[in-house]
């Protein structure tokens, strides 16, 4: 009900992702309930809530990853520029190069850190020559804060890097296929506060062009980064609103006691 | 004193109880890895028994007894007509040859039997390379020259030590005459060992002295290189199949508990089964590496398939992950990432199901491996044995001389082996990636 609510309220930019009573199952376990939700265009929406409590699961449905998962059952209704992605005719292999996706922990492949970001490119052919390739894996790089770390180490192993090295290549990776929706499992879990400044930085910049919807755990990142923030408790969306409304004044008291670290 | 007290309390691991505990986990590791270590040292004892055993025996397969004879290469007697064509050449009696030779040396042999004996000092299977020997060679027709002739297994075996001048003649495969000449032979030289060429590039013989593996060698290579591109790559499909791509419900399920089976089931069975089918309802070649090697992949199929699983199995998730969310498809994500990864696992899984079928004897006895090949096959189709079925009929063989050649094939067998294992290494190393 709430939800519904807010969501007439806040949409006064065009939202490009559209979910309706989205409940998913994993089994007979029933781990997402009937969950509304609208993602407005180029902004950063932000999905907070205890640990297990589905947005991860949420965040899979968007660009249907939820399909490799033995078991996993989606009902509901979710649009992409209008376009319902579990339509039969939906290829999931074209929707997941527009929605790109960056894992919660960090998965780089065993391959040279050029091959990481050159693999999508390669794939999808976006690169005519050697040249425009180099040239994507290189503004790929940059983007994620990156490049001035790696530029003499690009055919050393992705997987010898650091944690939070790993993690901005796998952001990287994710941007040199030029989605147009990003969806960020917690990216920032394993950086140390400079890292995490710096793809703030690069999230409030890719905010020109991409649709963001990030995970976190902080509700510091939340509130600095993004323009919309939804709740989730137990596989529900509690409460959805503007970042700073709903983290100055939120409406239910199981949004202010998570905000205020008081419950999850 | 309150303080000691309390600081007893909080770390109440260093009691007497505990400390007995401690003590007894620590022999209880050290008496564990003891074990280990004794396990690995039976281990490698047994190994080397094994291998100074065999090679030991066997060494001396790798070198041959020759006499060295002048021989005259009488034109009256290879080619009387001049005519020096290739049809003459090869019909001629060179055992006429040898003998003379033989004679000429031993002037005062006279009786039948005694010259019998005589001729019998040198192989049977030297008329053949006398023959090669002249046909490369026809100016030496009229020429008198000294020519290495492979001595015979009984001869050879004396001259290797194998049978003892002590035993009562009787007894004794070689005579008393016969080692007289064998003495006269030796203090002028004539009697040398050499490398066993022939043992390499021969095929089988009734004779043991010019009885070779190669042929037997090839049978392996071709039944291999058979059941290599038969199943490995329909293996490698089904495993991928199951792995990635198969729904998981009952029928999956009883595939997999089958394939399970099927490693487990004797290799005689599928002997059987090869007769049955490729013999019987194909009806291909009886004795060919064709048919070995169908047989053989059958068997090997399970192997592949259960250990090209564990391997893809063994490659996280996140990777597919991650190739999948970057918009591959299944496929892709499949090709490019898990199965470079898993390559290393499935090709260690495909040379052991490859070793096994090298040494395998069993099923090819049934579809007719066995029989005595002289010739080293050209093909698939010709008629071939195998190294294992070799060293089988040498073992079964009643001449002594066949003991050392049983043990040689053995080696050869097991050099063969090392090779297999090395190539997987050597794969494993080029498609070993760090994590
Ligand atoms: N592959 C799966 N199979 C079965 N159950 C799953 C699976 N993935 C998630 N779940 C269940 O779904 C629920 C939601 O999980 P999800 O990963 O979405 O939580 P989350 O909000 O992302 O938590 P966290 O903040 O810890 O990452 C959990 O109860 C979890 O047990
Ligand atoms: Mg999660």
């Amino acid at each position: 009900m709430l939800a519904k609510d807010m969501n007439t309220v806040y949409n006064d930019t065009k939202s490009i992702i559209s979910a309706k009573d989205v409940s998913v199952f994993y089994g007979e376990k029933r781990a997402l309930k009937s969950v509304s939700l609208d993602i407005p265009e180029n902004q950063i929406t932000a999905l907070i809530g205890p640990s297990g409590c589905g947005k991860s699961t949420f965040l899979r449905c968007l660009n249907r990853m939820n399909d490799t998962i033995e078991n996993c059952r989606v009902e509901g209704n979710i649009t992409v520029d209008g376009q319902d992605i579990y339509a039969p005719h939906v290829d999931e292999v074209l929707l997941r190069a527009r929605v790109g996706m960056v894992f919660q922990k960090a998965n780089p492949f065993p391959k040279s850190i050029y091959d990481n970001v050159a693999y999508a490119p390669r794939i999808h052919g976006l690169a005519k020559n050697k040249d425009e390739l180099d040239d994507i894996v290189l503004a790929s790089l940059e983007k994620a804060g990156l490049l001035d770390e790696v530029k003499d180490l690009l055919n050393e192993s992705g997987t010898g890097l650091s944690g939070g090295q790993q993690q901005r290549l796998c952001i990287a990776r994710a941007l040199a296929v030029q989605p147009d929706i990003i969806l960020m499992d917690e990216p920032c879990s394993a950086l140390d506060p400079i890292a995490t400044a710096k793809v703030e930085e690069l999230i409030e910049e890719l905010r020109k062009n991409y649709t963001i919807i990030i995970v976190t755990h902080s509700m510091q990142q939340a509130a600095r980064i993004s323009q919309k923030t939804a709740f989730f408790h137990l596989g529900e969306i509690v409460e959805i609103g503007e970042t700073e409304q709903l983290f100055t004044s939120p409406n239910d008291k199981r949004t202010q006691g998570y905000i205020t670290g008081r419950f999850g | 004193m309150t303080d000691t007290q309390e600081l007893k309390e909080k770390v109440s691991w260093v009691t007497d109880d505990a400390m007995e505990k401690l003590a007894r986990r620590h022999r209880s590791e050290r008496r564990f890895k003891r074990l280990g270590l004794s396990a690995i040292v039976i281990a490698l004892v047994m190994l080397a028994t094994l291998l100074v055993s065999i090679i030991g025996r066997g060494y001396t397969a790798f070198i041959q007894t020759t006499i060295t004879l002048d021989v005259t290469f009488s034109e009256a007697i290879i080619d009387p007509k001049g005519a020096r064509d290739h049809k003459t050449l090869k019909a001629a009696s060179y055992r006429t040859l040898i003998r003379e030779a033989l004679r000429k040396e031993f002037p005062d042999v006279s009786t039948r039997k005694d010259l019998r004996a005589l001729f019998g000092l040198i192989s049977k299977g030297a008329v053949q390379e006398f023959r090669d020997l002249v046909i490369s060679d026809p100016d030496l027709i009229g020429t008198t020259s000294s020519v290495e002739l492979t001595a015979s297994d009984d001869i050879d075996m004396f001259s290797k030590g194998y049978i003892s001048r002590n035993v009562s003649e009787e007894d004794r495969r070689v005579k008393d005459i016969e080692i007289k000449w064998f003495d006269q032979l030796q203090s002028n030289n004539a009697i040398q060992t050499v490398f066993n060429k022939r043992f390499f590039t021969g095929g089988d013989s009734r004779e043991p002295e010019v009885a070779g593996i190669m042929g037997a060698l090839v049978g392996s290579l071709y039944t291999l290189l058979i059941t290599f591109i038969i199943s490995f790559p329909i293996g490698l499909m089904s495993a991928i199949y199951l792995e990635e791509f198969a729904p998981k419900n009952k029928i999956t399920v009883l595939i997999e508990v089958n394939i399970n089976n099927l490693a487990a089931v004797p290799s005689i069975v599928y002997g059987l089964l090869g007769v049955a089918l490729f013999l019987n309802v194909a009806h291909m070649p009886r004795s060919a590496p064709l048919v070995g090697g169908l047989t053989l992949a059958l068997m090997t199929l399970p192997t592949i398939i259960i250990a090209a699983r564990a391997s893809i199995r063994a490659v996280p998730d996140s990777i597919r992950n991650a190739a999948l969310a970057l918009g591959a498809s299944k496929q892709q994500s499949v090709f490019h990432h898990v199965l470079p990864l898993s390559m290393p696992g499935i090709l260690t899984g495909t040379i052991i199901g490859l070793s096994q079928a090298l040494g395998e004897t069993a099923p090819l006895l049934m579809i007719g491996m066995v029989a005595f090949i002289v010739d080293i096959p050209g093909g698939v189709t010709d008629p071939a044995t195998v190294l294992p079925v070799q060293i089988f009929l040498w073992a079964d063989s009643p001449e002594r001389a066949f003991v050392e050649k049983t043990s040689g094939a053995i080696i050869v067998l097991l050099g063969f082996l090392v090779f297999m294992n090395a190539i997987a290494v050597l794969l494993r190393k080029k498609f070993e990636r760090r994590w």
